[in-house]
C-alpha cells in the first residue's frame, strides 16, 4: 500500500476539486482514480466503499471518507490548517462556508443550458461582488495580516484563493474594487505548495467541459435537467 | 449580558432547528430573537452583524457566528460533543453530513410548489429508507453499544435523532424495518436533556407552518 490518499471521482473539479486544492497546499501526494464508466460506480457500490452511495470518496489513513466536508475537516486538522484553537476553527469554519456556497453557485454551472448559464454567470457575479468579496475584503483590511485567521496559513485561505480565481474565470476583472483580495491572491498564489499546483502538469484539473458533463451524466444517471438559480 | 447563546432567526425550525437541538443536548440555556419583518432583518445588514447577510445568526463567547455547520462545530467541539480524536471527528463529520443531507429535502419541502409536493414526499422516503436509514442501522447493528460514535454520546447522535424524528413526522411508520433505529430513537429521547427538549414549553419549534412559510418567504423575498 503506498500511504498516499486515493481520491475517487471524475476526471474533473466538481465536488473533489477543493479536496485537491487543500492537500496540494498541505504539500501531500495523492493518488486518483477517475470513474469514466457506470459499470466502475456500480462496483464501488456493490463493494460497500460508498458509504452513502456517493462520491467523492477519498481513501486515507485506513478510512474510506466520503462528504466533501468532513474529508477537508480530516486533511485540515491533520496537517494544521485549521487554526490553534476552537475559536480560530470557528472562524475558519465560518468563513469556509462562505466561500463554499459561493463556489456552489458555480458547481451545477456547467450542467445547464446555454440560456441558463449566461443567467447563472451573472447571478455568481453579483454574489461573489455584493455578499461574498466584500465580507473577506473587509477581514484581512480590518486585520491587516497576511492570512485570514490567526495570522498563519489555514483552510480559509486555500478556499478563498480556489473561489476568487473560479469567479475570475467567469468575469476576469472581478476583483476591481478588492484591493485587499487583489494582494492576498498574489500571495497565497507564491506560497511554494500553491504555485505548483497552479503550473500545468499539477493534479488541478481544467474548466469543466461539455465531456465531463456527459461523463456525470452517464456514471450517476444525474443531472440532466438542472436549472439556475 | 446575559452569557447565553444568543439566536436569531425566524419563530420557526429552518436551518436554526439542528442548533436548538445541540444546545439543549448539551444543556446549554439560550435566548432567542424571532424575526418577523423586514425591516428587522434590514436592519442587522445595515448593523453589519451578518458576514454573508444570511442568518441564522449565533451569539456566543463573543463573536457573531453565522455559517449554520460552523456553528454547530463550534457547539459540538466547546461542549465534548466531538469525539475524542481525529478519527472520531472524522465519522461524526462524515454521519452528520449525510443526515444534513436528508434533512435539507425535509428543510426544501414547505416551499416546493404544490404539484411537487407528493414527489418530494416520496423522494424523501426513498432516500431515507433506502439511503441514509440503512447506514446508520447498520453501524449501531456492528458495534452494537448505545451511541454512534466512539461509545459516547456526540453531536451524531442528536443530528440523528432529530432526523429521525422530522422524517417520522411526514412518514410516520418510517422506522418499521430498522430495529436498531427504533431502540435508539427510545434511548435517545430518554436522556435528561433531551427528554426535556422533547417537552411541550421547550424552545423546540413546531412543524413549519404556512404562516412560518408566509413568513419566511416576505422576510427573505429575493
Amino acid at each position: 500500500m503506498a500511504g498516499k490518499p486515493k481520491l475517487y471521482y471524475f476526471d474533473g473539479r466538481g465536488k473533489m476539486e477543493s479536496i485537491r486544492w487543500l492537500l496540494a497546499a498541505a504539500g501531500v501526494e495523492f493518488e486518483e482514480e477517475f470513474l469514466e464508466t457506470r459499470e466502475q460506480y456500480e462496483k464501488l457500490l456493490q463493494g460497500g466503499s460508498l458509504l452513502f452511495q456517493q462520491v467523492p470518496m477519498v481513501e486515507i489513513d485506513g478510512m474510506k471518507m466520503v462528504q466533501t466536508r468532513a474529508i477537508l475537516s480530516y486533511i485540515a486538522a491533520k496537517y494544521n490548517l485549521y487554526g490553534k484553537d476552537l475559536m480560530e476553527r470557528a472562524l475558519i469554519d465560518m468563513y469556509v462556508g462562505g466561500t463554499d456556497d459561493l463556489m456552489g453557485f458555480i458547481l451545477m454551472f456547467p450542467f445547464l443550458s446555454a440560456e441558463d448559464k449566461e443567467k447563472q454567470c451573472a447571478v455568481i457575479v453579483q454574489k461573489a461582488t455584493s455578499r461574498y468579496f466584500p465580507a473577506y475584503e473587509k477581514v484581512l483590511k480590518d486585520h491587516g495580516q497576511d492570512f485570514l485567521v490567526g495570522n498563519s496559513f489555514s483552510w480559509a485561505d486555500v478556499h478563498l484563493l480556489e473561489a476568487i480565481l473560479m469567479v475570475e474565470e467567469k468575469k476576469s476583472d472581478v476583483l476591481l474594487g478588492f484591493p485587499q483580495l487583489q494582494a492576498f491572491k498574489a500571495r497565497i498564489s507564491s506560497i511554494p505548495t500553491i504555485k505548483k499546483f497552479l503550473e500545468p502538469g499539477s493534479q488541478r484539473k481544467p474548466v469543466p467541459d461539455d465531456k465531463y458533463v456527459e461523463t456525470v451524466r452517464r456514471v450517476l444517471h444525474m443531472y440532466y435537467d438542472m436549472k439556475a438559480n | 449580558m446575559s452569557g447565553k447563546p444568543r439566536l436569531t432567526y425566524c419563530n420557526g425550525r429552518g436551518r436554526m432547528e439542528p442548533i436548538r437541538w445541540l444546545l439543549a443536548a448539551a444543556g446549554v440555556e439560550f435566548e432567542e430573537i424571532f424575526l418577523e419583518t423586514r425591516e428587522q432583518y434590514e436592519k442587522l445588514i445595515k448593523d453589519g452583524v451578518l458576514m454573508f447577510q444570511q442568518v441564522p445568526l449565533v451569539e456566543i463567547d463573543g463573536m457573531k457566528m453565522v455559517q449554520t455547520r460552523a456553528i454547530l462545530s463550534y457547539i459540538a467541539g466547546k461542549y465534548n460533543l466531538y469525539g475524542k480524536d481525529l478519527k472520531e471527528r472524522a465519522l461524526i463529520d462524515m454521519y452528520v453530513e449525510g443526515i444534513t443531507d436528508l434533512m435539507q429535502m425535509i428543510l426544501m419541502f414547505p416551499f416546493s410548489p404544490p404539484e411537487a409536493k407528493e414527489k418530494n414526499l416520496d423522494s424523501i422516503k426513498e432516500r431515507a429508507t433506502n439511503r441514509y436509514f440503512p447506514v446508520f442501522e447498520k453501524v449501531l447493528k456492528q458495534h452494537g453499544q448505545d451511541f454512534l460514535v466512539g461509545n459516547k454520546f456526540s453531536w451524531a447522535d442528536v443530528q440523528l435523532i432529530e432526523a429521525i424524528l422530522a422524517v417520522e413526522e411526514k412518514i410516520p411508520a418510517v422506522l418499521s424495518g430498522f430495529p436498531q433505529l427504533q431502540a435508539f430513537k427510545i434511548r435517545m429521547s430518554n436522556m435528561p436533556t433531551i427528554k426535556k427538549f422533547l417537552q411541550p414549553g421547550s424552545p423546540r419549534k413546531p412543524p413549519p407552518d404556512e404562516c412560518y412559510r408566509e413568513t419566511v418567504l416576505k422576510i427573505f423575498r429575493k
